[in-house]
């Protein structure tokens, strides 16, 4: 009881340790209970640390499944190089799927909006891909801290023969015992980043040096101001509305995704370390570079249910 | 910014980062009913906490205004009320996982609901907590839910409690009816075996005794609840605990490797040390231990590492590898402590599967002991067992499995119960002791089916069915398969194409109509020996899709094995083992699978094997290695 006044028991694993054991041993329930599991890899600083993880848990082994990034076409065009280096430098398999029918649609977020646009190219896109393949399991990098219909969700998330989330009909989950059963066609998404959150992640990062996609540092960068968020013009498909013009600004992404949806943020930050003491004198939240969230306040657990991510 | 200051500010960052590495992390949870102010404390502690960014107040100030119960002001409960069914119903109906931090500890908190019909959801978050905050209203102190509350806690494990006596304000903020609630719940308590129990007198809404000290209680002397949560000393029980290791995955990327990958459930491991298959109680020393950040010389419980041992001896998943000087329990009936999770009673006799670390098993419920009335402790006879209750159980298990009392151990003690069906998880369970055969488990009568036939040999019946070219490698590979598995105490029988067309089938051709017929009757036998719990072998070209769909059709759901020898043909013509291709060449044999006729290759077989100077060992191996993988090698 002497150690009282200190607090920490000095034999405890610290956090980040505790958190990527956890992970790892999730990962390996889903290599070692699933027929033919996938790693959902969006690029992002999310999925990094998730494919780190993975890395870790097979060595010497590689992972024994395939990473699959749905492309929007939207992309920021480093996340897509950045994408390829990864995958070549890990010598792992990458599949990409863009929706077919989207794609002979010109579906895009400028003259479809962000709602159908996501629907389309992403939910539509990934259970598309999931089927091909014919994936019982998928890994995503989601964390329980994002947003709050994810605080509920399970490590091992069901989903039906429809990718269809029941959050009302969720499997018990407990000790570190996950239930992998599925009949035909059912599959699980898994999310050993549950526990997670966006401190920890960058703080493992700079711990482990992990590769990142530059455009989570500040540089200077084209973008116009449009419905109060910075859109970095990234390619010529971006037609200007009237009244706006592109500035030169130095700024950062906190998040990634298709580009005309995701918002920047002004930022000096250019080094690992500035962008954590920038995260942890933070008053806005993460998701707040998102479009997609601004609907309503519980559309991420309407998404769910229809089978986003 | 100067380019001197950024630096400075960044050396900072990084050394903060660093100090970072050792914040220790705890897990609790907080239990009480909808008017206790559960969320409203939580809200309170991320909100003091900071962690609540600008735009989720943003967010929640306009949510109050639809939903919210206190007037003008923030409702923190509404930050922490998920899903939006419960918001609609004003109550906590799943458990939800929160995260705060601060400079000493990251806090994941387990938010689940109080009402006795949500029993299933508080044992989910205790089951992976260190301490549980105990909610009781001031002006209502001691409720028949917070007896509930301690037991369960106490059930799953947990070993420091907080008494969180909320509402205080609307109590006078009242020393005496504190310290009555406090002796009253000291008392009760005393039957468990809590190591540290707290009581704090709080008001959530108005922050007193959360964070920060309440300005009207000048009488109490204790911690806030952040400082207690920030010190409370939470040994590790799995460090003292002997080394236990549930084998998760076999990582062999080549045959120079082969370790075992798994969670230190228990202990500590250092090379050299002796380990004893637990089973078998074979026997091997540790080679090297690969740990997250590469080889290491020892690791402890807790760490997800990969084990290599000095011996080559079988050990695949759901093996555990434990201490040689401390063995567990190994038994095929046990019993434990059960909370049923399913709107489905859960019935004696009947079969479910149980899943105890990484190990996954037939089980059944040969008699419930006792119930028992989670208010008053009561023990109660019973037959079945309805959603939310709690009953102690004993436990047959189709095969033996390795496993260490509850009390002892968390992980080894642990397991959860699966519908065969559904598929859904329908209870939990904490083992107490092993029951030794003697002690004369009274069976159920059962007919004599399939299930009964199987489980008493003690495996899952199945048809592996080796297709590929002439050549390719299919029978020997089946019969070092089958050979291994006699070894290993399977039952087992092989049908190999030649040998069936010289009995049963003499009568049959080489036509298309002869050619489906004799598949058919295959497949037919096949069924009958698999009805009688055998593992069948087959080992037949059947070039044909259609064909190999037909056998799989006759069979049910999982039993049927394809497994793919797929040899490139160059290859097989070179071994040409009983001279046919020669044969096909000069025109001697007809429609020869591969010359003259097509060979359709499978699409999704359940085991693909690239059959290209591999060793037909390793190969059989790694079909067995499916096998257990999923559960037919069920011991």
């Amino acid at each position: 009881m002497n150690m009282q006044s200190h607090g920490i028991t000095p034999e405890r694993l610290s956090n980040l340790k505790r958190l990527e054991a956890e992970s790892i041993h999730i990962i390996r329930e889903v290599a070692a209970e699933f027929s033919n599991p996938v790693m959902l890899y969006s690029i992002g600083k999310d999925s990094g640390v998730m494919l780190h993880l993975a890395m870790k848990a097979f060595y010497p082994s590689r992972p024994p499944f395939p990473l699959l990034h749905v492309d929007t076409t939207w992309k920021f065009r480093d996340m897509i190089r950045f994408r390829d280096d990864t995958a070549k430098r890990l010598g792992l398999d990458l599949l990409v799927h863009t929706n077919p029918e989207g794609l002979e649609k010109n579906i895009n977020p400028f003259d479809n909006g962000s709602s159908v646009h996501t629907h389309i190219m992403k939910t539509e896109a990934l259970k598309q891909a999931l089927d091909k393949y014919g994936f019982d399991a998928a890994f995503g990098g989601a964390r329980r801290d994002e947003e709050k219909s994810r605080a509920k969700e399970r490590v091992f998330s069901f989903r039906n023969a429809n990718h269809g989330w029941d959050p009302k009909n969720q499997r018990p989950e407990l000790w570190n015992l996950y239930n992998a059963r599925v009949a035909k066609g059912e599959s699980i998404r898994a999310f050993p980043l549950s526990n997670w959150t966006e401190l920890d992640i960058w703080q493992y990062i700079l711990t482990e040096n992990i590769p990142m996609v530059p455009l989570y540092l500040a540089a200077t960068r084209p973008v116009v101001e449009r419905d109060g968020m910075l859109i970095m013009v990234d390619d010529d498909r971006m037609k200007l509305l009237p009244g706006e013009i592109i500035q030169e600004k130095k700024v950062r992404f906190r998040t990634l995704g298709c580009y005309p949806l995701t918002g920047a943020i002004e930022s000096d930050a250019d080094t690992l370390p500035a962008i954590v003491r920038e995260m942890l004198i933070a008053r806005t939240s993460e998701r707040q570079g998102r479009l997609i969230d601004k609907d309503e306040s519980a559309s991420m657990e309407k998404k769910k249910r229809e089978g986003y991510f | 910014m100067t380019a001197d200051v950024k630096e400075a500010a960044e050396t900072a960052v990084t050394d903060y980062i660093l100090a970072q590495e050792t914040k220790d992390q705890l897990r609790f949870l907080t239990c009480g009913s909808v008017d206790d102010g559960k969320s409203t404390l939580i809200g309170r502690l991320l909100y003091d906490t900071k962690l609540i960014f600008e735009d989720q107040l943003a967010a929640l100030e306009r949510d109050s205004k639809k939903h919210g119960t206190v007037g003008e002001d923030i409702d923190l409960a509404l930050l922490v009320d998920g899903l939006e069914a419960e918001r609609e119903q004003g109550i906590t109906i799943d458990v939800a996982y929160r995260f705060f931090a601060t400079d000493k500890r990251k806090f994941i908190v387990a938010d689940t609901p109080g009402h006795e019909q949500y029993t299933r959801n508080m044992a989910t978050g205790a089951s992976t907590a260190d301490l549980a905050v105990l909610l009781v209203d001031a002006r209502n102190g001691l409720m028949v839910q917070t007896r509930r509350h301690a037991f369960i806690a106490s059930l799953l494990g947990i070993r420091h409690v907080v008494l969180a006596v909320n509402k205080i304000d609307l109590a006078g903020y009242s020393e005496d009816r504190f310290n009555e609630i406090r002796k009253d719940f000291e008392v009760f308590a005393n039957g468990f075996d809590f190591e540290t129990l707290q009581a704090i007198p709080m008001s959530a809404r108005f922050g007193d005794n959360v964070t920060a000290k309440g300005q009207n209680m000048d009488w109490y002397q204790g911690p806030t609840l952040l400082e207690h949560l920030e010190t409370v000393e939470v040994g590790e029980d799995a460090l003292e605990a002997p080394f236990r290791f549930p084998v998760q995955w076999v990582n062999r990327p080549n045959l120079d490797f082969r370790g075992y990958s798994g969670t230190i459930a228990s202990g500590r491991v250092a090379t050299g040390d002796e380990l004893v298959v637990a089973g078998p109680a074979k026997i091997s020393k540790v080679k090297t231990i690969v740990g997250a950040a590469g080889e290491v010389p020892e690791a402890r419980a807790g760490e997800a590492v990969t084990i290599t041992l000095e011996d080559e001896i079988d050990i695949s998943r759901g093996d555990l590898l434990s201490s040689t000087a401390h063995r567990p329990d190994v038994a095929d009936q046990f019993a434990a402590h059960v909370i049923w999770m399913s709107d489905e009673p859960l019935l004696p006799g009947r079969p479910y599967l149980l899943k105890i670390g990484t190990r996954t098993v037939t089980a059944t419920v040969s008699e419930i002991k006792h119930k028992i009335n989670v208010n008053t402790f009561e023990h109660v006879a019973g037959k079945t067992l309805e959603l939310n209750e709690i009953a102690f159980c004993n436990f047959a298990l189709s095969s033996s499995v390795p496993f260490d009392p509850y009390e002892a151990n968390r992980s080894t003690g642990s397991f959860i119960l699966i519908d065969r069906m559904s598929n859904a998880t329908v209870g939990a369970g904490m083992v107490w002791f092993a029951l030794r055969r003697a002690s004369n488990i009274h069976w159920q009568a059962l007919d004599v089916d399939r299930t009964a036939r199987s489980e008493k040999l003690g495996q899952k019946p199945a048809v592996l069915w080796f297709t590929g070219l002439s050549g390719s490698g299919k029978s020997t590979i089946a019969s070092i398969v089958e050979k291994k598995l006699h070894i290993d105490g399977r039952h087992t029988y092989t049908l190999d194409g030649d040998n069936v067309r010289h009995g049963l089938n003499k009568d049959l051709g080489f036509t298309d109509v002869d050619r489906v017929e004799n598949i058919r009757r295959v497949g037919e036998v096949a069924r009958l020996f698999t009805d009688a719990g055998l593992i069948t072998l087959v080992s037949f070209i059947s070039p044909f899709k259609a064909e190999r769909q037909m056998a799989r059709d006759l069979l049910g759901e999982g039993e049927f094995v394809e497994v793919f020898v797929d040899t490139p043909i160059e290859v097989c013509r070179q071994r040409d083992p009983k001279g046919l291709y020669a044969k096909a060449d000069r025109g001697e044999i007809k429609n020869f699978t591969g010359i003259d006729s097509p060979y359709e290759a499978p699409e999704n077989p359940e085991v693909h094997i690239r059959n290209v100077n591999r060793d037909p060992e390793d190969i059989a191996e790694e079909v067995i290695a499916y096998l257990r993988e999923r559960g037919f090698l069920n011991s």
